[in-house]
């Protein structure tokens, strides 16, 4: 397979990046790990006649971890995030769900920054981002800004990023309470059939807060406010998960494709959706 | 329409240099332009890892990597883990322990392997079959594969443990 010609860049800061991307605009994107984009580039599917490789960038493979608050630069690998032990300490659905994304190789290479930004409804870092209400941080000729992952993404490999724009981080708070990242897929490597991001705060019996994302599923990820509502209040018995579960089936649109027809989709949705509260309320 | 670049590699020890298209796929620098043809193309679409190389200490399926990306970096492949006359810990278990049958999987199965010993020296047969998912083989069922990175390793951390 042999990709279309490019030319290759490999500025030395951010400033650079900003450079080429203001030059060349929608002519130029940005490779992290490469493992989205390279595949697609192989195929003809992605057209990239400036490509600008971020590995030489500083400062953009930092996780910082100050109090309450988390930071994750977007060229902190899925590996780098399973093998940060103090992150496993105070968010340990971040290593969960790494570890059932593609395989080890592939794992040593991928990003969080290329995995949320790229729009795959496959990735399963966007549905957990906005599991956990984090935040985008994104970099443009004009500065930099903010953006929430629940408010980021528009359609399948469309987001609130501007062609001229990088993301350069990821934020968010420590997660409370108990979790789990539950994910149904045909073999090790490939997407979600279904996947479900479950963060569940117990007190004194009852469910006092509960937040709900689904992968692969929609056009987009999906944050369903309702399933986590249908729990809130509850102690998260067969009834109120079964409420969950049918208010998330509402927020999902999944379509037909080779991992098998809506109404199979629909149906491992709410089997591993029903497992993520499950395991993530005996956690809590 | 796009220039040719200047590389620069480190491969198995050896320093390499050359102008090459940014868009190469480092799989072909290797086998094609360097004549390193241990490591092999399977699917070409970041399956199969039999493509599988050691870049700057991470086991990376090498047909997804320009070989720009690969610039200044240090490769290894299975041509620098050992050879018929000294073979590594790997290629003597996996001769012992049929951990082949057609062969075409091994460089990357052993490539990788290596890094896997390396991160975790006494890996459970979970943790293996989970370390060496991004390996395809379609002879052996991983049985004997499972067995035979056990075997090595328990071979490695005892002469290990004789030279301390």
């Amino acid at each position: 397979m042999i990709p279309a010609a490019f030319e290759y860049h490999r500025p030395k800061d951010l400033a650079g990046v900003l450079s080429i991307l203001e030059e060349h605009g929608d002519d130029a994107r940005v490779l992290a790990g490469g493992h989205s984009l390279i595949p697609m580039m192989k195929l003809r599917m992605a057209d990239v006649p400036h490509l600008i490789d971020l590995q030489n960038i500083e400062g953009l493979d930092g996780i910082e971890i100050d109090g309450d608050t988390i930071r994750l630069g977007a060229m902190v690998t899925q590996s780098d995030l399973i093998d940060n032990a103090a992150l496993s300490e105070i968010a340990p659905i971040l290593k969960e769900a790494a570890l059932q994304i593609a395989d080890p190789q592939v794992r040593y290479m991928g990003t969080i920054g290329g995995n949320v930004a790229n729009g795959d409804p496959g990735n399963d870092m966007p549905g957990l981002m906005q599991c956990l209400d984090a935040t985008f941080s994104l970099l443009g000729p004009d500065g930099s800004r903010d953006v929430e992952a629940r408010e980021f993404y528009e359609a399948a490999y469309m987001t609130a990023r501007e062609d001229e724009e990088i993301l350069t981080g990821v934020t968010l708070s420590a997660p409370k309470g108990g979790y789990a990242y539950e994910k149904q897929k045909r073999k090790i490597g490939d997407y979600a059939t279904a996947a479900a991001a479950v963060q569940i705060v117990k007190e004194n019996g009852a469910c006092v807060s509960a937040s709900i994302a689904m992968t692969n599923l929609s056009d987009t990820p999906v944050y369903s406010e309702a399933a986590g509502n249908a729990l809130v209040g509850t102690a998260v018995d067969d009834a109120a998960i079964k409420a969950a579960v049918a208010a998330m089936l509402q927020d999902i649109d999944p379509t037909e494709d080779n991992r098998g027809p809506v109404a199979f989709k629909k149906h491992v949705a709410g089997v591993i959706l029903q497992r993520a509260i499950s395991r993530a309320w005996s956690r809590a | 329409m796009s220039d040719k670049m200047h590389i620069k590699l480190k491969v198995n020890g050896k320093d390499e240099e050359f102008l090459a298209e940014p868009r190469e796929l480092l799989i072909y620098t290797l086998r094609e332009r360097l004549n390193i043809t241990g490591p092999h193309i399977g699917c070409e679409t970041s399956h199969c890892g039999a493509c599988t190389v050691t870049i700057d200490g991470k086991s990376v399926k090498s047909c997804t990597m320009f070989v720009a990306q690969a610039d200044g970096a240090d490769i290894t492949t299975i041509e620098g883990i050992g050879d018929a006359d000294s073979l590594h810990p790997l290629q003597m278990a996996f001769k012992e322990h049929h951990g082949l049958q057609c062969g075409y999987c091994t460089p990357g199965m052993i490539t990788r392997a290596t890094k896997l010993l390396e991160e975790n020296p006494n890996p459970t047969e979970e943790e293996i079959r989970f370390g060496m998912a991004g390996n395809i083989c379609r002879c052996t069922g991983y049985q004997n594969i499972v067995k035979s990175i056990q075997a090595a390793a328990s071979e490695m951390n005892a002469a290990k443990e004789a030279a301390e």
